[in-house]
């Protein structure tokens, strides 16, 4: 589904990433690990070019999205992403949160729509043959009703129902995350992009937060986490990846990649955190 | 203080029985005026330079007007207002032959100078919110300009509204050197009022009271305002 190429990333002079190559398949749980300063995150952030990578490919769905031409927006969508520190919307209730890009995304189509009905209608002026419109089935206000419908799902499933019309701000850490997780969830993507989400929470919260990424894995979600949680890796990864200066130093099943770990750099890396 | 009994008396028959207070009107309206004129253009001016300073500078348009805000705005903070006043009305009018009043060059360059201001302002109130505002904006999707307008600027605002009232009483005392180009304001009506009964004392202290009024309800109204916007940070 996600087939990097040859990734590179450098800032000036700095390689960050130096020719990462990687295939992620549809249903993949692919957790990046690595020391601070590897380029994990950076490797993560090149995905949906929240940073724009300075070579390779990023095939995403037979679109190469590394091109500056491609409206990355639109392949956005399709990516959920997952920060460290949560980036709820502060401006927003939590409901607003979640709704925001998807009622924003179908209202945008349905203008297009009739934007291009409009067209039709003024050269059906011109024309003998008229040229039938398209169908229009939905309005403004059932698209906002329907997506707070799914979004009020979605907060059941958390368990934050009672919490739709608060503030960001009340919330725990835990909670913030677990917002942030249904936030992407909401536009149905493809693969969701998990940048350290647990690494921002008190340790009492993180189970929670863990919890809900190993419900959706189960769900058989595509997911790619960079994350420290050496035993979440193990139990929900299909794949663990070893990223160091830049380059994958190992990529193997987690039973391999923690139990048989060849690469003498990943070696003295767990070592060291396990 | 029987001395300051008869000024105040010479003071109020200046300004009632000879219309000092007409004058005195008239300059309070341009002083308000040029103050809100050019605080309207201002915040025009403003968006659109903070606008240009913004937004990600991949490509040559935008480099090319971000090196033209940015010397606006080295030009209009560089320069104290009296001197673009007196450029404006005696350099520049003449120049292109226009047809302008004291009070309309006066508001047309307030109007100018508390741009360059009010850009900074908005500026830093833009940078002030967390980036990550903005990448959350673009991670789901939304385009930069639509994430600018619905996440990041209504959160910008909370801190630009009550340093743009500062700029607008900064304004208003400013406008006191209009008269340097024959406007009048309040500093006229007062020193006319002065010069007619030649006595300057009891003009120039009520003139100074009648500043302070006008900025102590400006800051009123910015109290009023930063109250309610902080409600709405926590409301639930």
């Amino acid at each position: 589904m996600i087939d990097v190429i040859d990734l590179e990333k450098h800032f000036g002079g700095k390689n960050v990433l130096n020719g990462i190559s990687v295939k992620i398949e549809k249903g993949d749980i692919m957790v990046v690990i690595g020391p601070s300063g590897s380029g994990k995150s950076t490797f993560l952030r090149c995905l949906n070019c929240m940073e724009d990578p300075t070579g390779g490919q990023i095939i995403f769905n037979g679109v190469d999205i590394a091109d500056p031409k491609v409206n990355i927006n639109i392949h956005r969508r399709r990516m959920g992403m997952v920060f460290q520190h949560f980036n709820l919307f502060n401006n927003k209730t939590v409901i607003e949160n979640i709704m925001l890009a998807p009622v924003y995304v179908e209202k945008q189509m349905l203008r297009s729509i009739k934007r291009t009905n409009f067209g039709i209608k003024v050269k059906n002026l011109f024309r003998k043959e008229k040229k039938p419109l398209l169908p229009i089935e939905t309005t403004q206000e059932k698209i906002k009703a329907d997506q707070h419908e799914a979004a009020m799902q979605l907060l059941k499933r958390i368990g934050l129902e009672d919490k739709a019309d608060v503030y960001p701000s009340t919330l725990s850490g835990g909670q913030k995350q677990r917002v942030a997780i249904v936030r992407a969830l909401a536009m149905n993507p493809e693969v969701i992009l998990f940048d350290e989400p647990t690494s921002a929470l008190d340790p009492e919260m993180v189970g929670e937060v863990l919890d809900l990424m190993k419900a959706l894995a189960k769900e058989g979600m595509t997911m790619i986490i960079v994350t420290h949680e050496m035993g979440f890796a193990r139990e929900v990864a299909n794949r663990v990846v070893f990223i160091d200066e830049g380059q994958i130093l190992e990529s193997a099943p987690p039973e391999e990649f923690f139990g048989n770990p060849k690469n003498p750099r990943l070696q003295d890396f767990l070592s060291k955190v396990l | 203080m029987g001395g300051f009994g008869a000024k105040v008396d010479k003071f109020i028959e200046m300004f009632i029985t000879y219309k000092g207070y007409v004058k005195v009107l008239e300059g309070l309206r341009n002083t308000l005026l040029i103050a809100v004129l050019g605080l309207l253009i201002g915040i025009v001016i403003g968006t659109l330079i903070a606008t240009v300073r913004v937004v990600p500078k991949y490509k040559r348009l935008p480099r090319v007007l971000n090196a033209i805000c940015s010397f606006y705005v080295a030009l209009f903070r560089g320069t104290p207002i009296v001197v673009q006043l007196l450029i404006a009305y005696y350099v520049l009018l003449p120049l292109f032959g226009g047809h302008m009043t004291g009070v309309e060059v006066a508001i047309l360059v307030f109007g100018l100078n508390s741009g360059a201001y009010a850009s900074e302002i908005m500026r830093g109130g833009i940078l002030s919110v967390d980036g990550g505002q903005l990448e959350a904006g673009r991670a789901v999707g939304l385009s930069f300009s639509t994430s600018m307008i619905k996440i990041v600027i209504p959160q910008a605002v909370k801190n630009i509204l009550p340093t743009l009232g500062n700029e607008f009483i900064a304004l208003i005392k400013d406008t006191s050197v209009v008269s340097f180009v024959g406007a009048t304001d309040l500093y006229v009506a007062f020193n006319y009022i002065g010069s007619n009964s030649y006595e300057f004392m009891v003009p120039y202290i009520v003139m100074a009271l009648i500043y302070i009024v006008l900025v102590l309800l400006i800051s009123l109204g910015i109290k009023l305002m930063e109250r309610s916007l902080r409600k709405s940070d926590r409301r639930h």
